[in-house]
């Protein structure tokens, strides 16, 4: 008989006694002992076939040659390194012979397809909605350029299910819809932020409710963007204005998922997804050298240390990728350290709560507005996406006219930013909230004004911006009551 | 200042590329530019609108309120614009669509210009384009050879000489 080669080294504390292994192996080498832990004959009669660490569904069971320590065999077992190389086939990025200039007309939804691929993002599947298409056809071109994978799935359900078992792979991704598509999404953002699977939502908002006019703008998703999964789950929002700003928030929003291991929603509107304009905007390859930032942050942990779901010092999970050789449990329910399952009211409670304090704990540093003309004003616009385009041209024409007004432009909507609220200069006697929904952000201005100023929402629910003509007849008015005139 | 340009019509015009061009050359003549859009869910036909504001500034409104160049390509377009544009604007009619053009406040340009793609050119997908040549000829903000530079560059090559014949045609068309 052929001197046995191969030995079983098995984790005893890992093994649940399932019995997969003792009935697949061919050689009857396993075998369950009266605690029903497994056991390995001695001498082993292994011939090293792996059927039982491939099936074991608890990573219990290691095969190596005879004499080696788990982790020495190359094709027995993963070895791991700090960096992680990834079956791919990635290739150069190579790019259209012609140059791409520097200063050029793009489309909201094409910079964000842009800022995708500068962050590092290597796979899209989503399916196409106006007036989202663009960001998906955009990508259907760039990805395989750069060695990515683009799916176009059969629902928006799919499209962010292929997003989180591509991104627990450990490659970025990102997929795009609209306020239908966003619906559908919820189930799995839920998922995404229990299980701590960093992904990017882009929905550019319709018109709603419903499938609503799909061509027309709206921005009544603000409340679903943070809502819209059950449970007290951490999100975060960003939404941007102008075309080149869709691009640059692209990139943050990549750079927070990825280093929070949160789900990051870009929440633009029709307005900016389908608006062209004059960018200046660097070329796609080197821009990848610039973002460092949006990396995942490196594994440094042995396989035999490592748990999944055991926070750093702040408070965020190190991530294997699947197919690295760690073992890695992933489910939305309620989970410990390991990611396996638990009924434990104190894990449950301490889970939850960490998860949002990923979040809470860092408000200031994500909170992001720009502030205009706010220095001696009496009546703060408070606007974002779209609508702030609007709502920037009235505001100059009244200070043209002399009038106090300033605008603060939320570029942040979750976490809701409330610092740059609590710094308005203290002459500050109304604020006066244009926006394309009933009053959703009016809400947060209320909630965060305590009294100290007027609220006034000023809703547009027809699909259409504001004129700035429009906007300026109620900030005259408005400002005419500050000033008690 | 802003100068800004209203294309309308029906959907399937080209009037979006149309504009889109002009963005393009605004870009190439060194000005600011944005360029936006209003059109139904369907593929074709339906009111169709691209609008494209120039200016040396920042621009921050990127609807157009006041056209001061409008082309119209429908009755419908006529009927639901022309009262828009600018006292010293001009309106670019294609009469090819529009009949009734009632006493408007600014100049009118009337030409038929897909009819006269049609006869010339034999087909009439370039007619957005002979628009644009009638434009060029109507302002002084762009230069005709920055709009052919942008038909170089956003209109297919298989397709570029017709419509670059289609864009000279449309310059000799308001003479």
């Amino acid at each position: 008989m052929k001197e046995q080669q191969y030995q079983v080294l098995i984790n005893k504390g890992w093994c649940k006694g399932c019995g997969i292994c003792t009935g697949l192996c061919p050689t009857k080498n396993l075998y369950l002992d009266e605690k029903g832990k497994v056991h390995s004959q001695n001498p082993p009669t292994c011939i090293g076939c792996q059927l039982c660490s491939a099936n074991c569904p608890d990573y219990a069971i290691t095969v190596t040659k005879k004499g080696e320590k788990p982790g020495q065999s190359q094709h027995l077992s993963v070895q791991v390194s700090g960096k992680q190389e990834l079956p791919q086939e990635q290739t150069q990025p190579s790019f259209p012979a012609k140059p791409v200039p520097k200063t050029r007309l793009l489309q909201g939804n094409e910079a964000c397809a842009e800022g995708a691929i500068a962050a590092g993002v290597r796979f899209f599947a989503g399916y196409p909605i106006t007036p989202s298409t663009e960001i998906a056809e955009k990508l259907a071109g760039l990805l395989p350029k750069v060695g990515g994978k683009f799916i176009q799935m059969e629902d928006e359900i799919a499209g962010i299910a292929a997003v989180l078992g591509a991104s627990l792979t450990g490659v970025k991704a990102i997929t795009a819809t609209s306020g239908p598509g966003f619906s559908l999404m919820q189930e799995n953002i839920g998922f995404a932020a229990m299980a701590e699977v960093p992904c990017v939502i882009v929905n550019v908002q319709r018109f709603g409710p419903s499938t609503g006019m799909p061509t027309s703008a709206g921005q009544g998703d603000v409340m679903q963007a943070r809502w819209g999964t059950h449970g007290d789950h951490p999100v975060v929002v960003l939404t941007p204005a102008s075309v080149e700003e869709t691009y640059h928030l692209t990139v943050k929003a990549v750079e927070i998922s990825e280093q929070l291991r949160v789900p990051v929603i870009l929440l633009m509107d029709e307005v900016i997804g389908h608006l062209r304009e004059k960018v200046s905007l660097p070329d796609l390859d080197l821009a990848v050298e610039r973002n460092r930032d949006t990396e995942r942050p490196r594994l440094t942990l042995s396989k035999e240390l490592y748990l999944p779901y055991r926070p750093d010092p702040n408070g965020v999970p190190p991530m294997a990728s699947f197919g690295q050789g760690m073992r890695f449990h992933v489910t939305g329910l309620a989970h410990d350290e390991t990611g396996f399952p638990t009924n434990d009211s104190q894990v449950a409670g301490a889970l939850v709560t960490r998860l949002n304090r990923k979040i809470a704990d860092r408000c200031d540093r994500l909170a992001m507005a720009e502030e205009y003309m706010l220095d001696d004003a009496r009546l703060v616009v408070v606007t974002y996406g779209g609508m702030a385009r609007a709502a920037r041209k009235a505001v100059k024409l009244a200070r043209a006219e002399g009038l106090p007004v300033g605008m603060l432009r939320l570029i942040t909507l979750w976490p809701f930013p409330e610092k740059y609220l609590h710094r308005l200069n203290q002459g500050v006697k109304r604020v006066l909230v244009p926006e394309m929904n009933l009053g959703q952000i009016k809400l947060e201005v209320e909630r965060i004004s305590k009294g100290r100023w007027q609220v006034l929402g000023l809703p547009k629910v027809d699909g259409e911006l504001f004129t700035p003509d429009e906007l300026l007849t109620r900030i005259k008015e408005e400002v005419a009551a500050c000033l008690g005139k | 200042m802003e100068y800004q340009i209203r294309l309308a019509g029906s959907g399937g015009q080209g009037l979006i590329l149309a504009a889109i061009i002009l963005a393009e050359a605004a870009i190439q003549a060194g000005y600011n530019v944005v360029q936006t859009q209003s059109y139904g869910p369907e593929a074709r036909g339906g009111a169709s609108r691209a609008d494209v504001i120039i200016s040396k500034g920042e621009i921050d409104y990127p609807k157009v309120t006041n056209p001061n160049l409008l082309l119209v390509m429908s009755q419908q377009a006529y009927d639901k614009f022309s009262c828009l544009a600018c006292l010293d604007g001009t309106i670019v009619v294609d009469s090819t669509f529009v009949d009734n053009i009632c006493a408007a406040h600014c100049q009118v340009v009337s030409v038929p210009i897909t009819k006269a793609v049609l006869d010339h050119l034999g087909e009439n997908q370039m007619a957005n384009v002979a628009a644009l040549g009638v434009l060029a000829a109507r302002q002084t903000i762009l230069k005709p050879e920055f709009v052919r530079e942008a038909i170089r560059y956003r209109v297919p090559s298989h397709k570029l000489d017709i419509n670059l014949a289609a864009f000279d045609l449309g310059i000799g068309l308001d003479k």
